[in-house]
């Protein structure tokens, strides 16, 4: 007679639960009747390094950092934008120069609105 | 604890193909072949331990190549190198998140007494004032094989520890502290100064 199909699986799940209750209920009763255990405040401590943790470690960031962010953005795509205008600086038509200052000059213009507005002061 | 076997019986049955052995020799010899070292290194004896577990002298020969970087997965803290005041209560604070049982090599002059920095005003005079070292090494470095001696000697130690009876190993006792105290920075010195209760120097008699 073959043995049901599934009786493999009900093997694994004997084995599965065997194979780590073992090496814990063997733990337990070395504990048990060898070493007590000593816990402690260091060994209990969450951080590992010698060093002991300091304050809080929810701390909050203000949302106000985003202006910050926005700008760098900004003003990091324009640097992308200005540096083939250097290479090619010497090559260019006096049409593209004209464009490439005017896109300059609104992003200057940008600059001093955001200035101006106060984005660069840290909002308490 | 049964009474142990006869030595005579032991090996006449060994030679017959036939290992008996206890549960504490058991214990013992899988402790002392697998001894996990912290990661740690404070000075010029780091690179010496660091040798020391490189190719050339392969500490791994003696199970000992298992340098762990966090305090709770090691067995063995190898001070190796000058223990400054201001890192001393770090140390103390490693060997007491390390878990029982957990031993201690002072690798060094240094280690041992401050070696040649021992006027420093901001060193420690000897690592043994805050925790129980186990085996000592001098030398100014030690070569890699003063280290693997010194390992050599541990395990020898571990090997003789008993898990039962009165003389059972300091570890397995409930009333032996697994922590010691962490020295605080004082405003002249670490304080206490040393643990009274570990530190017994030995008294020097003139006559």
């Amino acid at each position: 007679m073959a043995p049901h199909p599934y009786l493999f699986i009900v093997i694994f799940i004997g084995v599965a639960i065997i194979f780590p209750v073992m090496p814990l209920g063997l733990a337990w009763l070395w504990r048990h009747f060898f070493q007590p255990p000593k816990p402690g405040p260091a060994k209990n401590a969450t951080y590992e390094c010698g060093i002991e943790s300091i304050g809080e470690a929810q701390i909050q960031f203000h949302s106000q950092y985003y202006l910050y962010a926005i700008i760098f953005l900004i003003f990091d795509v324009e640097a992308i934008f200005l540096v083939p205008f250097a290479v090619a600086f010497t090559g260019l038509p006096i049409g593209a120069f004209v464009a490439i200052l005017i896109f300059l000059l609104l992003l200057i213009e940008g600059l001093v609105w955001a200035w101006g507005k106060g984005c660069l002061d840290w909002a308490k | 604890m049964t009474e142990p076997i006869d030595e005579g019986l032991r090996s006449e049955l060994q030679r017959q193909g036939i290992w008996v052995t206890s549960m504490q020799e058991l214990y013992n010899w899988g402790r002392k072949n697998s001894i996990w070292p912290l990661q740690f290194g404070l000075a010029c004896c780091a690179i010496e331990m660091i040798a020391t577990a490189a190719s050339r002298y392969d500490i791994a020969r003696f199970g000992g190549e298992v340098f762990r970087p966090s305090p709770r997965q090691a067995d063995l803290m190898i001070v190796a190198g000058t223990v400054t005041k201001k890192m001393a209560p770090q140390i103390v604070r490693l060997y007491n998140q390390m878990p029982d049982p957990k031993y201690v090599i002072a690798m060094g002059a240094c280690a041992i007494s401050g070696g040649p920095f021992k006027q420093g005003y901001n060193v420690l005079k000897g690592i043994d004032r805050y925790i129980p070292v186990d085996v000592y090494i001098p030398g100014c470095p030690p070569r890699p094989e003063a280290l693997l001696h010194a390992f050599m000697e541990l395990q020898r130690k571990i090997d003789e520890q008993n898990l039962s009876g009165a003389a059972k190993a300091q570890f397995l006792k409930r009333e032996q502290p697994s922590e010691f105290p962490v020295p605080a920075f004082g405003e002249h010195d670490l304080k206490p100064a040393a643990n009274p209760k570990l530190f017994h120097p030995p008294q020097i008699e003139r006559g």
